[in-house]
């Protein structure tokens, strides 16, 4: 049985699933509900100071649907706790008190200037939490105020409040980013600098989730009008995979630990966020579709899998896809595929059909003895891996490697060697142009 | 009930509470939500399966992503512009030998999209909307008789009012409909439907009925043939067959004819039903009966089928219908005699029957069945007397006609029921109706009809 139990920046937690800063942590009831299910630790929603903030009482929540009313995509306009920052502060303590082994971490989020974060985070200090995560994040609402992504997207003042911060406490320091940016790099650059023991990300992606073609307002609308929010949810994960591993493996800011954060639903995207060098995984949105009970899954799925592949300790994964991102440059351009339709498989949709046929290489054909048949011409296909991705049934159709000297039926040419774009004769500005491994016959 | 097991034949075995409640919709329309959920199911196949599979061609996966995308009433006009009696056909299709069964999902997890449910959500939103979506055609001067106001009837006098084209309906029976109002199990039409369907359809415009107008009665093909620029044929199967075994006691009737009774009764209780019936067939019309037999009280059911059940022509699932309402069917019975007592049917007896090098034969064994009520539903047939005319060719005993249901008359088309090689399904009937207008509209666009004298 693999152990779970995770050391980030220093604050420990029975699994890696903690909950984000977020409505499902805005008060002791939620939080305790969360630990009784089985949920490592929780970032505790952004505490500011008083008076607290005003939330909008219309609808503060669109989404994104897919099939079966799935809800692929979440988005928000909620603001940072309504709540008076004792009452926060006082049920932290409890909370810490009554939950040792958990992981309690607040989230900040106060004017620019060294006093406001100084004080904040010395009250902080005094409930006994495991550390501070600083929002520089939040996209809609407190950034028109200067705060949240209005810091976030500004490396210089992310390394500012940081070393104000860490300044100001022992506890560790977690930045918070904000997808929001051209680069992740330079603000993951920039919480280094200034001394973070790690970052967490990603915040919400600015989004307006739809319009309301009746009314000819945002959707969703208060009182006839509508902002953008951020966006989180399965749609996100992709965008936060692709900033988790850029951080992980560059050179400034790797070993910087990490929370992942977007659309993480079930252990399989907490293992890939891992793997991409993840320590721990922070989940909101799923707990806010399907209650706090998904963490069974996650914790029993990551164990099982873990069992599986001989891991015993997250340690023993982490960061273990980091090496094998690198550019588009470096890919091997003498690597070739091809699709494979496993004929037992196939339903004859003929989707892969008519999408290669429509938008792609014309490489699947439709019709085998005046039959219904979908299979791929070699001649023809490129291994764009379209029809696969389009094929409702899983592995039904494969993206088949050709071994060393077979020839590829599109090109005539046999395959073999591993040149780059950066050896390709194609490119003047190959430095070491090299032919192909195999010449053409 | 009082008369609830009495012998015999009696009406009222039911109470008017049960019988609303047994013949309330055999398949429930889908809940908007529930449609939603099913239409998303839809792959939205290349060259679709399931569209080669409906002999109208509707673009059903077009019309699926219509409702996905919460338009059902756009959905509708897709269903309508290929089969403009999508509603009925919805409910009566034998969906499962037909799009369904062809549907890729059935392949993949033995669950097909529920493409016959979905495409009633779209047709019953668009007749609850009151939008009409047709309307006649600019006027061409032509007239043109179709004779029976049923699926075949309908589908092609729609289709020529739109090309412009006067058409005048005569429909033997007081109701227009055909089968769908007169041979179809009520459970699977319930709301009237087939009545307003018939109205949907003629308020197109430029469709007359003539009631009560039995062609070799009270019209004549060579009338019409002189009167009109073209004569559609979908006059259906006016008869029935009948087992030939002598006189027939009281008790025995048929079954065709029971259910259009028992269509048309306001109130279904009061037919008289046994307390113990037979039914003798293997097709929708056994079915039917059965079924709605029992469902009216009849204490115990049985279908007697010649072969075995999986060479009926009712679909197993069809045949589930009637098994899950308590309906026996047996197998391999060949019906040689009725008992009687005093006049009475009392009893079938059958002689078993099995299969040897691919024929049927007897084995020699007998049986008799109790009954006090017999129902026979062994196929329908043309009447020949309606179309003593002359000069039309007949193919095992209906009309032949080409693929452009073109009868071996000149200016005479055919379709549905009443023509050879057909399927005996509404759909069908539609198919052919559609695909008769198309022709027609064609001949009378050319300069000349060559072979039509009053052209």
């Amino acid at each position: 049985m693999a152990d779970l139990r995770t050391s980030f920046a220093g604050i420990t937690s029975p699994n890696p699933f903690w909950l984000a800063s977020a409505p499902p942590t805005d008060k002791a009831y939620n939080v305790v509900r969360a630990f009784k299910a089985g949920w490592g630790g929780v970032v505790w929603k952004t505490l500011g100071e008083d008076p607290p903030i005003v939330n909008v009482s219309g609808p503060r929540y669109g989404a994104i649907h897919g099939s079966d009313r799935r809800v692929i995509g979440f988005n928000n306009i909620e603001l940072i706790t309504d709540r008076p920052l004792e009452v926060n502060l006082q049920e932290i303590t409890q909370v810490k008190r009554d939950w040792p082994d958990r992981a309690v971490v607040v989230s900040l989020m106060v004017p620019c200037q060294e006093p406001n974060w100084t004080a904040i985070i010395k009250r902080v200090e005094q409930t006994g939490a495991d550390g501070v995560e600083l929002n520089f994040g939040c996209p809609h609402g407190m950034s028109e105020r200067g705060m949240g992504a209005a810091v976030g997207q500004v490396p210089e003042y992310i390394e500012m409040v940081t070393r104000w911060c860490k300044a100001a406490t022992r506890m560790p320091v977690i930045v918070k980013l904000t997808p929001n940016v051209a680069s992740i790099l330079p603000p993951a650059e920039a919480a280094k600098r200034g001394g973070a023991d790690a970052v967490s990300l990603i915040n919400t992606v600015n989004a307006l989730m739809g319009v309301d073609i009746d009314q000819m307002a945002p959707w969703p609308h208060i009182d006839g009008y509508g902002t953008h929010g951020g966006m989180c949810g399965s749609v996100v994960k992709p965008i936060a995979l692709n900033m988790v591993s850029a951080i992980a493996r560059h050179p400034a800011t790797q070993g910087l630990p990490i929370s992942g954060i977007g659309g993480i639903e079930k252990w399989r995207d907490a293992a890939e966020f891992m793997a991409l060098g993840a320590v721990n995984v922070q989940v909101c949105t799923a707990a806010m579709v399907y209650g706090f009970k998904i963490v069974e899954e996650m914790i029993a799925g990551l164990s099982e899998w873990m069992d599986q592949k001989g891991y015993a300790r997250p340690e023993d994964f982490v960061g273990r896809a980091v090496p094998r991102k690198t550019e588009w440059q470096h890919l091997n351009l003498d690597y070739v595929v091809k699709a494979h339709i496993d004929q037992d498989l196939c339903i004859k949709c003929g989707r892969c059909h008519i999408g290669c046929e429509d938008t792609s290489h014309q490489a699947i054909s439709s019709l085998k003895d005046g039959q219904r048949h979908f299979e791929v011409i070699e001649e023809e296909c490129v291994g764009c891996n379209l029809c696969a991705v389009v094929c409702p049934i899983e592995n039904c159709i494969t993206m088949v490697p050709l071994r060393e000297g077979e020839v590829d039926r599109r090109t005539g040419l046999r395959v073999g060697g591993h040149r780059t774009w950066l050896e390709h004769p194609n490119n003047p500005m190959a430095t070491n142009p090299r032919p192909a491994k195999h010449a053409a016959e | 009930m009082s008369n609830e097991l009495a012998a015999g034949l009696a009406g009222h075995r039911i109470s008017a509470e049960l019988c609303r409640e047994n013949f309330k919709d055999l398949v429930a329309p889908l809940h908007p939500n529930e449609a939603r959920v099913a239409a998303e199911r839809c792959l939205f196949c290349y060259d679709a399966p399931c569209v080669a599979a409906c002999p109208t061609e509707i673009d059903i996966p077009l019309f699926i992503r219509q409702i996905a995308n919460g338009l059902p009433v756009a959905a509708a006009k897709t269903i309508l512009d290929a089969n403009i009696m999508g509603a009925m056909c919805a409910r009566v299709c034998p969906t499962e030998n037909l799009c369904e069964g062809a549907c890729v999902r059935e392949s993949s997890e033995a669950r097909a999209v529920e493409i016959g449910r979905l495409q009633r959500h779209a047709t019953d939103a668009l007749l609850a909307s009151g939008r009409q979506l047709y309307r006649a055609g600019s006027p061409t001067g032509k007239r043109i008789a179709v004779v029976g106001a049923g699926p075949a009837g309908l589908s092609c006098a729609h289709a020529l009012a739109r090309a412009g084209h006067q058409v005048t309906i005569y429909e033997a029976r007081p109701k227009g409909g055909g089968l769908n109002e007169y041979g179809i199990a009520a459970y699977k039409v319930t709301g009237d439907i087939a009545q307003a369907e018939l109205a949907y359809i003629l308020a197109v415009g430029g469709i007359t009925i003539e009631y009560g107008k039995a062609l070799g009665r009270d019209i004549s093909l060579a009338g019409l043939r002189a009167d009109y620029d073209a004569v559609f044929l979908g006059l259906g199967l006016g008869g029935t067959n009948g087992l030939g075994l002598g006189d027939v006691p009281a008790g025995v009737s048929d079954a065709v004819a029971f259910i259009a009774a028992l269509r048309q009764a306001p109130d279904k209780t009061v037919l008289p039903i046994g307390r113990n019936v037979i039914v003798i067939g293997g097709g929708m019309t056994a079915i039917d009966a059965a079924t709605q037999v029992k469902l009216l009280g009849a204490e115990c059911v049985t279908i007697a089928y010649r072969r075995s059940k999986s060479e009926m022509p009712a679909s197993l699932y069809e045949q589930e219908v009637a098994q899950v309402r308590g309906v026996l069917i047996r197998e391999h019975l060949v019906p040689v005699a009725f008992e009687q007592a005093g006049g009475v049917v009392s009893g079938v007896t059958f002689a078993r029957t099995r299969r040897e090098e691919g024929r049927l034969i007897p084995t020699g064994e007998r049986m008799t069945l109790a009954a006090d009520q017999v129902l026979i539903a062994i196929g329908q047939t043309l009447l020949a007397s309606d179309l003593a005319d002359g000069g039309l060719s007949f193919e095992s005993g209906r009309i032949a006609v080409d693929a452009a249901c073109r009868t071996s008359l000149p200016g005479v088309w055919a379709g549905g029921d009443c023509v050879a090689g057909g399927s005996d399904l509404t759909v069908a009937a539609v198919a052919d109706g559609k695909a008769a207008a198309a022709s027609i509209i064609a001949a009378l666009q050319g300069a000349a009809v060559p072979h039509h004298a009053g052209a």
